[in-house]
């Protein structure tokens, strides 16, 4: 192949031309443009949970599908509390039956009457939508229909939402779920619709024990903040990397 | 170059554009980058709206206290402070404006869930003054003996 001098020179500029082209596309932001497009908001919530003060009662259950329109008799819910029971030879005993809705009332476990003289431990850990930094949920939606608010709130868009599942898949927490009634992605929204107006999310303002709490942790001088960051707390499921920004208090090694 | 090489090219142009024409009209208004980046933060901004519209039913003690003052006050200073009114009178919504009464749980099994006997030790549950279900008062609702609002009283 040969090249003349005047068709290297003409090659040479037409293809700096077509690579700088896409270029002009960048746009260069300003300080304050900047710390918008990366989301810098002053409020950041996570929850707090304290498993020690947990006694089971189930109330955050019913407050939760009675103030978000989950359908109440379905085994679907935005947020559960798991009982273990560890008894003395060893063995794990763990249930949740309807999430918690009605509380635990007895020593029942899948059919199988555990004798407390027999119990070495047992305590309740509730569960529900770690609200990520990294959610996995978020990443796999294939049409935008689910979203991290500038909060930290990992929301759904109802309208936007065709139900194809994927994020129910990708929680590694199993926490969310099919809604039965709009036939969409359903999950905790941290009661978007009540920390917006200043009140506290329905399942935290239902707790008689102070189990459940939520911290702006952007606010040195929030009190539950303050609990996060100087004392000794643990997230659910460290290793997957998502970040979880549900904060537990006395978390025990058999819990998963 | 020949145009049948260059065929498949426009037609793959064509396409494209006609995706990107159609993304137009059926994309909703408000998409885009409004979180920290396009992975995490591509949303229609008016959902968050829709969400802050949505209704609050649980109203709070604060709220029961403008008007029903008496029982809120004897109530706060019971054991039974820290226990929401409508944990067990149910979401006041909007009571008294539509909702004239609120269904009041009376039940046993609504008690139960706090001070069913269980035999937890290092729980906070088997800290709760409680009972075994199967011997005390057999299916009675607890309420004929003990006052919700004050359990140390005994209700008339």
């Amino acid at each position: 192949m040969t090249c003349s001098r005047r068709d290297f020179l003409k090659e040479a500029v037409s293809t700096t031309a077509a690579a700088v082209l896409p270029l002009s596309a960048f746009v260069f932001l300003s300080t304050e443009e900047a710390k918008a497009a990366v989301a810098n908001s002053t409020v950041r919530y996570a929850f707090l949970i304290d498993t020690n003060k947990c006694v089971g009662c189930g109330m955050c259950i019913k407050a939760c599908k009675t103030e978000n329109e989950v359908p109440y008799d379905a085994p679907v819910t935005r947020m559960w509390v798991e009982r273990y029971i560890i008894t003395k030879d060893g063995e794990v005993h763990i249930d949740s039956p309807m999430g918690g809705r009605d509380g635990f009332t007895d020593n029942t476990v899948y059919g199988e009457e555990i004798d407390p003289k027999n119990i070495a431990k047992a305590f309740f850990v509730p569960k529900g939508c770690n609200h990520c930094d990294n959610p996995p949920c978020v990443q796999v939606c294939p049409v935008g229909a689910t979203y991290q608010t500038n909060e930290g709130v990992v929301l759904v868009d109802r309208d936007w939402c065709m139900g194809c599942a994927y994020c129910i898949m990708a929680c590694p927490f199993g926490a969310r779920f099919f809604h039965p009634v709009h036939k969409i992605a359903d999950k905790c929204t941290f009661c978007y619709h009540r920390i917006t107006k200043g009140l506290q999310p329905a399942c935290v303002q239902a707790c008689s024990f102070g189990a459940r709490r939520f911290a702006n942790l952007k606010d040195p001088d929030d009190p539950v903040t303050k609990i996060i960051t100087t004392e000794r707390v643990a997230v659910l499921k460290d290793l997957y990397g998502t970040k979880p920004h549900a904060f537990y208090l006395g978390l025990d090694h058999d819990v998963r | 170059m020949k145009w049948h090489v260059l065929h498949p090219l426009w037609v793959g142009l064509g396409v494209v554009g006609l995706i990107i024409v159609a993304g137009r009209f059926l994309v909703p208004d408000g998409f885009g980058v409004h979180g920290r980046n396009f992975t995490y933060g591509y949303y229609r901004l008016g959902s968050l709206q829709d969400w802050k519209d949505f209704p609050v039913k649980y109203q709070g003690r604060d709220s029961c206290a403008e008007c029903h003052e008496e029982n809120v006050r004897l109530n706060s200073a019971s054991v039974h402070a820290p226990v929401q009114c409508e944990n067990c009178h149910g979401p006041a919504v909007d009571h008294p404006d539509s909702a004239q009464t609120l269904h009041v749980d009376s039940s046993r099994e609504l008690c139960l869930r706090c001070h069913a006997q269980l035999g937890y030790p290092n729980s906070n549950r088997g800290a709760m003054p409680s009972i075994d279900d199967r011997r005390h008062k057999r299916g009675r609702e607890c309420r004929k003996c003990h006052d919700p609002h004050n359990p140390r009283e005994k209700s008339e």
